[in-house]
C-alpha cells in the first residue's frame, strides 16, 4: 500500500519540480528506470511467492541500477554503448515478461 | 493419479502456485501497518517514480539530449544528405525558373515584334485610323477640269515624297489596291466611290517634303494651275487620317516558298 503511495507521491514530485536531467546523467537514466522496473517486477513475484526479504530488494534494486549504468558506461568507452544499451533493455525487458508472467500464474492461475 | 510417484512427477516440475494465498498476501500488502520493510520499498518506488517521469519529460522535451554521440553523427549525416539533396534541387528548379523567365521574355519579345509588324501592315493597309503630322492639300478647280490623271498624279508625287497614310476628302483612304477613275459628267471615282470637289488630300509624312512634293516647279500645283484651278497647301503637325479602306484577304496571290 504505501509502496504505491511511494510511487504516486514520486511521479508526482517529478510532474511538480520538472527537473532536468543532468547532462553527465542522461545515458544511463533510461537504462537505470528500466533496471529498476525488473528489480521491482522479481519483488512482487518473490513476494506473491511468499519469499519477500526486503533486504533483498534493496540490494537488487541498487545494484541492478548501478550494474545496467555501468554497462552502459563501458559499453560507451568502448565505443559500442548503443548495441550494449540496447542489450540490456533486452535482458531487463525478458526478465520483465517472465516475472510478470509468473505473476498472473500466482494471481490468476492462467 | 494419487500414487505416490506420480506426486513426485509433479512436484518436480514448478508447482502450480497457490491463488487464493497469492491474493490473500496482496490484500495483507494493502492493509496491514506498513512495516520497516515497506517503507524501504516505499522509498526506492518514489525514486523510481521520479526517475521514470523525469527520464519521459526530457525524452518528451527534445528528443536529441538522450542520444548518443553515434547516433548524433548518423543524424548529422542524413541531415547533411538531405540539405545537399535539397540544396540541388534547390538550383535545378531555379535553372528552371530561370530558363521559362527567358522562354517568356522571348515570347514577349516576340508578340512585341507580331504586334510592331500587325501596326505596319494595318497602316499600309489603311485598315486603322493613324494620327501624324503631314499636309492637308485642297484642290479647287471651278471648271472641274481636274480628273483622275491629275488626282493620280498627286498621289504618286506625295508617295515619292513619303507619304505613310493618304486620304480623299476623308472618305476614301487611298491604299497599294487603290485605283482612280474618271466616270460620266466629270465625275472623278476613287475604289469606285465618288469624291466630290474640292478634292481634299490628307497625307501623313514629313510634312516640309510633302509641301515641296506639290509646289514644285511643274508639280500638282502648276497642273492645276494649268488647268485652271488652284491648289491650296497647308503643313500641320497633328493630323487625322480616319477613312477605312476595306480589309481584303488576297484571293489568288499566295506567298512563293
Amino acid at each position: 500500500m504505501i509502496a504505491v503511495l511511494g510511487l504516486v507521491i514520486g511521479v508526482a514530485l517529478g510532474l511538480l519540480f520538472e527537473p532536468t536531467v543532468p547532462a553527465g546523467l542522461q545515458p544511463y537514466l533510461p537504462i537505470a528506470v528500466v533496471a529498476a522496473l525488473d528489480a521491482v517486477f522479481g519483488a512482487i513475484r518473490a513476494y506473491l511467492d511468499g519469499r519477500f526479504d526486503d533486504k533483498v530488494f534493496v540490494v537488487s534494486f541498487i545494484s541492478n541500477v548501478l550494474i545496467a549504468a555501468l554497462i552502459v558506461f563501458v559499453g560507451d568507452q568502448l565505443g559500442v554503448g548503443s548495441q550494449l544499451s540496447t542489450g540490456v533493455i533486452v535482458v531487463l525487458g525478458i526478465r520483465i515478461f517472465s516475472n510478470a508472467a509468473a505473476i498472473r500464474r500466482h494471481l490468476f492461475h492462467a | 493419479m494419487s500414487a505416490p510417484w506420480a506426486r513426485a512427477a509433479m512436484a518436480d516440475r514448478d508447482p502450480a502456485p497457490d491463488t487464493a494465498k497469492a491474493w490473500a498476501r496482496v490484500r495483507h500488502a494493502f492493509r496491514a501497518r506498513p512495516s520497516r520493510g515497506q517503507w524501504v520499498v516505499a522509498a526506492l518506488f518514489l525514486l523510481l517514480g521520479f526517475a521514470a517521469v523525469t527520464q519521459v519529460r526530457s525524452a518528451n522535451d527534445d528528443q536529441y539530449t538522450g542520444m548518443r554521440r553515434d547516433e548524433l553523427v548518423t543524424l548529422l549525416q542524413t541531415l547533411d544528405g538531405a540539405d545537399d539533396r535539397l540544396t540541388q534541387q534547390r538550383s535545378e528548379l531555379a535553372a528552371t525558373q530561370r530558363s521559362l523567365q527567358q522562354d517568356s521574355e522571348r515570347n514577349q519579345a516576340a508578340v512585341e515584334e507580331t504586334r510592331r509588324a500587325a501596326d505596319a501592315l494595318a497602316i499600309l493597309a489603311g485598315t486603322v485610323p493613324v494620327v501624324g503630322p503631314g499636309v492637308v492639300i485642297t484642290v479647287e478647280d471651278p471648271d472641274e477640269t481636274v480628273g483622275a490623271s491629275t488626282l493620280l498624279n498627286a498621289i504618286e508625287e506625295l508617295r515619292d515624297a513619303g507619304a505613310e497614310s493618304i486620304q480623299v476628302n476623308g472618305v476614301v483612304r487611298v491604299v497599294a489596291q487603290s485605283y482612280v477613275t474618271d466616270s460620266s459628267n466629270g465625275v472623278v471615282r476613287i475604289d469606285g466611290r465618288e469624291v466630290k470637289r474640292p478634292f481634299v488630300i490628307e497625307a501623313i509624312g514629313d510634312s516640309h517634303t510633302l509641301d515641296q512634293a506639290v509646289v514644285f516647279r511643274g508639280g500638282l500645283a502648276d497642273q492645276v494651275e494649268a488647268l485652271g484651278g488652284e491648289v491650296n497647301v497647308e503643313q500641320t503637325d497633328a493630323l487625322e487620317v480616319t477613312a477605312l479602306a476595306e480589309e481584303r484577304e488576297a484571293e489568288y496571290a499566295r506567298p512563293a516558298r
